[in-house]
């Protein structure tokens, strides 16, 4: 017999359990995580560059950027510290989008997201590609908090949500994978919340 | 890099430290040293396969070796420490793994800075951690607990505290009420604001690393105020809890 906890058992409805990933637990409210302070980005200095492993590179401002065509997302979000929130509604560029702009060498095959703050995150390009990803500004038919990652955030649904950089300034395409901020930390180089992959040590 | 393995670990020994707060001494078969700061991850497991994880900080220092604290506050309909508090004994067994954590922790290389620690509440879990293990190294750096707590009653580690204010001349305990204050204090009395982050900043020769930890507002506001009042974004590590209602 496995060991289990005797009189532990479900408290929550389980009505999106399947939804749900190992370890996780549902949250109606938007928890906020970050390493220090919320950077104050204003939009006339707020740019958007694409760079590395690309022919040139290329970069927005925030009016060029919202003149780009933007989608509506509703996506479920999973938090490595264990919550998850099922069907929240972004607008914002799709990576794809924004890949129409730029010429990606064929070598390149991760991405490291850098962000206002020094925050930094990797994933493979193939993450970010064909709607599984985009920059996101509105939340909840609202302005992008600032504590949220205000003005625009990366996010990356499919990945636990640290991978979904707030205040995202650029991506830089890179041949081979690095680590970013929490990767160094010890947090897992991919993160797949249905693969349990927290830490390093599980991947 | 090996898995960090979940191991069962066994109850030894349960302190009720406030109303709603209990710290619970784990042994475990594995033990390995940790960082002050660092968290592990508990997995509770139902009968039926259901399973629930929640991380907690270590309260212990590292030198005290083969168990860990963690200290727990039950949290309204909260399905992990409500079952933690109401359904465990010394003796009963818990799955953890752990430790875990590289950013949010105090490093031996640090012991001659400067030391500014704010807690909200049981945010003062993983900074007990820093101050007990900063005391067993004998480190010298002044060092400063600016402690929001609501009553003298949910203080927790408050005689701890007091004490090794008294112990240590180089460390200082400032604690605030936001609600009610035991009678005749002449602290603060309000939510941490801008006016005491300043007093608090003014009492050190020179600029402080910081480590916040606690609700997600008071950790944004300090945090954000300590950046405006001029140390580096660097030198300012936060960890939040809350408000999830679990």
């Amino acid at each position: 017999m496995a060991f289990f906890n005797k009189g532990f058992g479900r408290k929550r409805d389980q009505t999106a359990s399947d939804r749900i990933p190992p370890g996780q637990y549902e949250t109606r409210d938007f928890p906020v995580l970050t390493a220090g302070p919320t950077p104050r980005i204003p939009l006339t200095t707020w740019s958007f560059t694409l760079e590395g492993l690309v022919e040139s590179p290329v970069r927005w401002n925030w009016d060029e950027f919202n003149a780009l065509p933007h989608q509506s997302f509703t996506n479920d979000i999973h938090c490595v510290t264990k919550w998850s929130k099922l069907d929240t509604h972004w607008e914002g560029v799709s990576i794809d989008t924004l890949l129409e702009h730029v010429t990606v060498k064929p070598e390149a095959r991760f991405v490291m997201a850098y962000s206002y703050g020094d925050y930094t995150t990797n994933m493979p390009l193939d993450d970010l590609r064909n709607g599984k990803a985009f920059i996101g500004f509105r939340f909840e038919g609202l302005p992008l908090a600032p504590e949220h990652g205000g003005p625009a955030r990366l996010v990356v649904p499919h990945l636990y949500f640290w991978k979904s950089a707030k205040w995202i300034k650029g991506l830089r395409f890179m041949e081979h994978d690095q680590p970013g901020f929490w990767e160094r930390g010890g947090y897992s180089m991919y993160g797949d919340p249905w693969q349990e992959q927290r830490y390093r040590s599980d991947d | 890099m090996e898995r960090i393995q979940w191991q069962l670990a066994r109850v030894k020994s349960i302190v009720q430290e406030t109303p709603r707060v209990k710290t619970f001494t784990l042994a475990l078969p594995h033990w390995t040293p940790h960082l002050p700061g660092q968290h592990y991850d508990l997995r509770l497991t139902a009968e039926d396969g259901y399973q629930a994880q929640r991380s907690y900080s270590i309260a212990s220092p590292p030198e005290q070796t083969g168990e860990i604290d963690l200290t727990v506050e039950l949290i309204d309909d909260g399905e992990v420490s409500a079952y933690l508090h109401e359904g465990i004994t010394v003796g009963d067994q818990l799955e953890v793994r752990g430790p875990i954590g590289g950013y949010f922790v105090w490093r031996d290389a640090m012991k001659h800075e400067p030391l500014l620690l704010v807690a909200g509440g049981s945010g003062v879990v993983p900074l007990i951690a820093m101050l007990r293990h900063r005391t067993k190294i004998g480190a010298t750096n002044p060092t400063r607990l600016l402690f929001s707590v609501r009553s003298v009653e949910e203080a927790i580690y408050r005689t701890e505290l007091e004490e090794m204010a008294k112990q240590d001349a180089q460390f200082e305990l400032l604690l605030t009420y936001t609600r009610e204050a035991p009678a005749g204090w002449t602290g603060y009395h309000r939510r941490i604001d801008r006016t005491i982050l300043t007093d608090v900043l003014n009492r050190f020769a020179t600029q402080p690393f910081s480590f916040i930890c606690g609700p997600t507002l008071l950790v944004e506001q300090v945090a954000n105020t300590l950046a405006e009042l001029g140390l580096p974004a660097d030198t300012i590590r936060t960890e939040r809890f809350g408000p999830t209602g679990t």
